[in-house]
């Protein structure tokens, strides 16, 4: 049952088809005088190996819809779609990652790596049989992909943070997702590293060409890595703007000293500044939209 | 032979202290001129040691059986009741207050209801061991449990993980440096409850024995009794340390790490 439902890979019969649509979802927590809304109602569509950005003021909801696609959370009204069907009807294979690594300390790099192996099916059901075979050399593969061969054997402690995180992103991919949800996974990482890992991140985005949904704050790395950047409202976040970015790939950070990539962030930064209610201290901000 | 000498220099201190204070407690002895009906010399506790040591010696087993069985009674009573406790929050919000209620009801005063019903015998301090131990591993491990970071769940959730899934692999490995943190303090406190509970209910055991002998003001013995509960305690602790050490590792070294 299992393996007839996992086999079914959304898309291969429609390329380029809506992937993820949210239909007026939106999310309120709490009840009666004290509720109050994280998200009002929004309709996005994503198609099959999009790679969108979702950028705005903190608290303006967009990890709430990265949650909501990762079924961790139900809207409040409204309706989300995966591959034409309510949520959860469908099964697909989920990777996230959180600008937390969250690599577990008892395990090495090669386990924690492996860990969705252990529970997502199909690959559950042979992990025994594949633990130290198949399974293992996936890893190392995955890992050499992202620049940590040969670390499979060190604990999270003797890494560095950029380390810890190219690990993270490949638990988030080792298991094949359809989709890869990430919350600002470069977030608490310097410049240099950071730039590096979105270097990283493109390349495996190219290699594996899934869909990726990508909450930062960071509007240089929404313009590097996205096709499309939705910029939210402040709460209760809404999407007030949805830009393709036409910029070639494989895109370089000498990319993102240019006018096409400057302005880009110019006019995202303005957007964000307005919905954050203009303080004043930015000089081309436009005022509270 | 390299190793010994390391361990005699790190434990040089310590072992220098102990001598020192017992080398202090018979020069003050002897130059105040206390008597051994108040407080004996330790020369003096040796002696009523090996004097003793056949009446003595079944006793300390029995002592320790007892508190090994009522700490591992505790062991397992309590680990079953943390994980039902921190496998959900509701069951933690609903139990806890229960539990803080039950654990502050100082044991001593249970031995009585113990002897109801049981009668005196090896059973009411095995038990007294058992309940004044148990407390501590189920909080800890509760709280191992309840304390997965939520973006570790959410992970994990988003894989399709069930529950079970979820605590098999993050909760119970997770939780394993705070079961071993609450073994370390269980194991003593399941020693005081077999004393305190050979004191009241039993005529075995070391507790018994100093009751016994206060009745008889033989001081000596009662020193000597101590002294062997206090090897045995550091003995109990011990081999909790190794097994911790064993199994937890990742603990200390991933904080090491972090700092």
């Amino acid at each position: 049952m299992n393996a007839i439902l996992t086999d079914i890979r959304p898309g291969e019969t429609a390329p380029a088809a809506t992937f993820i649509e949210f239909e007026q979802a939106s999310i309120t927590y709490g009840r009666g005088p004290k509720a109050v809304q994280a998200l009002a109602p929004t309709s996005l569509k994503i198609a099959e190996g999009d790679f969108v950005a979702l950028v705005g003021p903190s608290g303006c909801g967009k990890s709430t819809i990265l949650k909501m696609v990762g079924e961790l959370l139900k809207p409040s009204t409204g309706h989300v779609f995966v591959a034409g069907r309510e949520i959860g009807a469908t099964p697909i294979r989920i990777g996230m990652a959180y600008q937390n690594p969250t690599l577990l300390p008892w395990l090495n790099i090669r386990d924690n790596v492996m860990l969705p192996l252990k529970i997502v099916p199909p690959f559950r059901q042979h992990y025994r049989a594949k633990r130290k075979g198949e399974y293992r050399d996936r890893v190392e593969a995955l890992l050499a992909q992202v620049g940590l061969g040969g670390f499979g054997d060190k604990y999270p402690w003797q890494l560095s943070g950029g380390m810890m995180q190219r690990a993270n992103l490949c638990r988030a991919l080792i298991h094949d997702p359809d989709l890869l949800l990430l919350d600002e996974p470069f977030g608490a990482l310097d410049q240099f590293t950071r730039e590096e890992l979105w270097a990283i991140m493109q390349d495996l985005w190219l290699s594996k060409k899934l869909t990726v949904l990508l909450v930062t704050h960071d509007l240089k790395e929404a313009a590097y890595l996205a096709d499309r950047i939705c910029v939210m409202s402040a709460r209760p976040g809404r999407i007030l703007d949805d830009s393709p970015v036409a910029l070639a790939r494989p895109r370089t950070i000498d990319m993102t000293f240019e006018p096409d990539f400057v302005a880009l962030n110019q006019r995202l930064r303005a957007m964000i500044v307005g919905a954050r209610g203009g303080t004043g201290i930015v000089n081309h901000a436009p005022g509270a939209a | 032979m390299d190793r010994l000498g390391e361990i005699i220099r790190e434990k040089g201190a310590s072992t220098a202290l102990i001598i020192g204070v017992f080398v202090f407690w018979e020069l003050f002895c002897l130059m105040a001129g206390i008597s051994d009906i108040l407080l004996p010399r330790p020369s003096q506790i040796i002696k009523a040691l090996i004097q003793y040591w056949p009446a003595i010696w079944p006793h300390t087993w029995q002592t320790l059986y007892t508190t090994i069985v009522g700490f591992g009674i505790g062991v397992v009573i309590g680990l079953l009741l943390g994980i039902l406790i921190g496998s959900s929050k509701l069951a933690y919000d609903t139990a806890y207050p229960l539990l803080v209620g039950f654990s502050s009801i100082p044991k001593v005063a249970v031995v009585p209801i113990l002897v109801i019903w049981f009668g005196v015998g090896w059973l009411p301090p095995v038990l007294t061991a058992f309940v004044i131990s148990f407390f501590p591993i189920v909080v800890n491990v509760a709280t191992g449990l309840a304390t997965i970071e939520p973006e570790t769940e959410d992970v994990l959730k988003a894989l399709g993980a069930s529950r079970m899934d979820i605590m098999t692999k993050v909760g119970i490995p997770r939780s394993l440096p705070y079961l071993f943190g609450a073994l370390k303090v269980s194991i003593t406190l399941a020693y005081v409850g077999s004393v305190i509970g050979e004191q009241n209910a039993s005529n075995l055991g070391l507790g018994n024995l100093i009751t016994r002998a206060s009745a008889d003001f033989n001081v000596p013995l009662i020193f000597a009794a101590l002294i062997v509960l206090a090897i045995l305690g550091v003995f109990l602790v011990a081999i909790v340390d190794l097994v911790e050490s064993r199994m937890t590792g990742w603990a200390k070294r991933s904080q090491l790490g972090n700092a």
